[in-house]
């Protein structure tokens, strides 16, 4: 029974932590909050279930879809949005409060489209199979599900640390002012960052999607003040940190579930930052450095 | 003309007067702004106030004075418990840690079921509060918060504001003014509580967890928190805009949205900004004369 458990965390845990990196790459490069990356993990799973239903898509191209749709998406709120308040050096809080517009907009926006009521996706994409290893029945959808989210995790990471692009993704987290002195294209690559941001994003919807085979023009909201306590937890705009405070949050919530009540489920994420910043006022994997005058 | 104005009355006395709760829900998310704290537990403290008054008018019979009294002591109580672990966060940390504790509280709301009734919340609470009510709370709030600013206090809240370090060094007791600042908005988002509690004499747990926090935060940014006059015009207009885009029915969100993206695009210092008015002022004088 635990190890069902653990797995089950393990799944739900991995695609937290999926949402949280778009989440935190955001914020660590673009210096931005994007209270609208909810809305947009919910458009990559209705551009997701578009795909299979309209187009008839097996399930690995509407993923493919997802993260392209949800990632242009993420693409044209920075280039209409961000862009201009950047440019126009807009004080601290502003972007912040047009993202919560933005996500608004959006949701209500597939509310009409699609109603307000549960969709799911069709029963014939799902795999249904499940294996036993060790003795835990495992379904072959929530070992996809990990598969894929450590896949993109490993890609990311890989690129972030080893590659060229990473070292001039890193330097404008530090300083976009420097970094553009140094000759890196930081226009272009917040253009690559918010595309990929939003794309993960859409990728994790689609995801949550398949895990609990319901979608609705909500769905972001919770998934969105879960990410946002993931990625204070990991320290705001740590890769590594949201990752594992990603999976840590997946392990709290199904074990809370199994042991204290699912009444609970919800308030796992916020009572465990709150504690945790009473404690560790830099989240638990805090090695942010102090921004000072 | 009286009749059109009671007609207008019964069906959006609700609306007006919940421009003045906002407006008061701005003003106490603008305090501790004023004082460089992005806190944001005001939906929080709106709820605590909320609710203890509520009991107290409900089960214990209490008077209305007594009542509003209490719901602004309880928040102001368990801010200043809460606000000595708490402010020590700055930035985004105490943005997050405060919205978290705005979860702790809807869950106790939601678990405290024989008092608060749960999930269900609280129904039938007496209607007492009246027009003038918010009318001479919002006044009050505004005389007030005006009257600090122009006091030691105020001026202390901005130097911190501006650099708190240097605060600091010049001898402000830069813990002490905090605390007051959030203490006295959690008084006011209390206050805030009860008058609209006692207006709509239905309050549930889902009306303070955070949506609602973003959403007053949303109206104090939107409106400019360099004046008082900011939060209250930001309050106006997010509360209104729902109700003006009725005929986009099923797209009026969309529209409500849009905006706000549009005001923070074109207004990025918010709607109140002195220096933008003069000019547009002046740009129209220069248009005039040729």
């Amino acid at each position: 029974m635990l190890e069902q458990q653990l797995f089950n965390a393990l799944s739900l845990g991995c695609v937290y932590a999926l949402f949280a990196l778009g989440f935190t790459l955001i914020f660590g490069v673009l210096g931005v909050i994007n209270l609208s990356q909810g809305a947009v993990f919910m458009v990559g799973a209705y551009a997701a279930l578009t795909a299979i239903n309209r187009l008839h898509a097996p399930l690995w191209a509407a993923i493919a879809f997802a993260f392209a749709f949800s990632g242009l998406v993420g693409l044209l709120i920075d280039r209409l949005v961000l862009k201009p308040l950047r440019t126009r050096n807009a004080p601290h809080l502003i972007p912040m409060i047009a993202t919560i517009g933005l996500g608004l907009a959006l949701n209500s926006l597939v509310q009409g489209l699609f109603g307000a009521e549960n969709q799911r996706f069709p029963s014939e994409v799902l795999p249904q199979d499940s294996l036993q290893i060790a003795g835990v029945s495992v379904t072959v959808l929530e070992l996809g599900i990990i598969l894929v989210s450590f896949v993109l995790m490993t890609v990311l990471m890989l690129t972030l640390q080893k590659t060229q692009l990473g070292r001039a993704l890193r330097a404008i987290a530090e300083s976009p002012k420097a970094a553009r002195l140094l000759g890196i294209d930081v226009d272009g690559l917040f253009m690559l960052t918010s595309f990929v941001a939003a794309g993960l994003g859409g990728i994790a919807g689609v995801l949550i999607g398949l895990y609990s085979n319901a979608l609705f023009p909500l769905m972001g909201q919770p998934m969105l003040h879960k990410g946002i306590a993931v990625i204070i937890l990991g320290g705001m705009g740590d890769i590594r940190g949201a990752m594992f405070a990603g999976l840590f949050l997946g392990f709290a919530e199904v074990l809370s579930v199994a042991y204290i009540g699912s009444d609970m489920r919800d308030a796992v994420a916020f009572g465990l930052l709150f504690l945790v910043l009473l404690v560790r006022p830099k989240g638990l994997f805090g090695t942010v450095q102090e921004r000072k005058v | 003309m009286v009749d059109w104005f009671d007609n207008f009355w019964s069906v959006y006395s609700n609306l007006v007067l919940s421009l003045g709760t906002n407006s008061l829900l701005a003003l106490s998310i603008y305090l501790t702004l004023s004082c460089g704290m992005l806190a944001m537990a005001n939906a929080a403290f709106m709820g605590i106030g909320a609710y203890t008054s509520s009991i107290l008018t409900m089960n214990y019979g209490w008077s209305f004075p007594t009542a509003i009294a209490a719901g602004m002591v309880a928040p102001a109580v368990v801010a200043f418990i809460i606000g000595r672990p708490t402010l020590r966060l700055s930035g985004v940390y105490l943005a997050m840690a405060t919205l978290a504790f705005g979860e702790v509280v809807r869950l106790c709301i939601l678990r405290a079921e024989s008092l608060t009734g749960g999930a269900l919340g609280l129904n039938g609470i007496p209607q007492l509060t009246q027009w003038w009510h918010v009318l001479a709370a919002v006044v009050l709030v505004l005389f007030l918060l005006a009257r600090l600013r122009r006091s030691k206090i105020g001026r202390a809240f901005e130097a911190i504001k501006e650099d708190e370090t240097a605060a600091g060094l010049m001898g402000i007791d830069v813990n002490g003014h905090k605390m007051l600042a959030f203490a006295l908005g959690a008084a006011i988002a209390g206050l805030a509580g009860v008058l609209n509690a006692h207006l709509t004499f239905f309050i549930g747990p889902q009306e303070f967890g955070f949506d609602r926090g973003v959403e007053i935060l949303t109206m104090t940014i939107l409106g400019g928190i360099n004046s008082l006059v900011g939060p209250v015009i930001g309050a106006f207009i997010i509360t209104l805009l729902p109700e003006l885009l009725r005929s986009f029915a099923d797209y009026r969100a969309v529209a409500n949205g849009l905006i706000l993206v549009l005001i923070v695009l074109f207004l990025p210092k918010g709607l109140w900004n002195p220096a933008w008015l003069r000019r547009l002022v002046g740009l129209r004088k220069k248009g005039v004369t040729p």
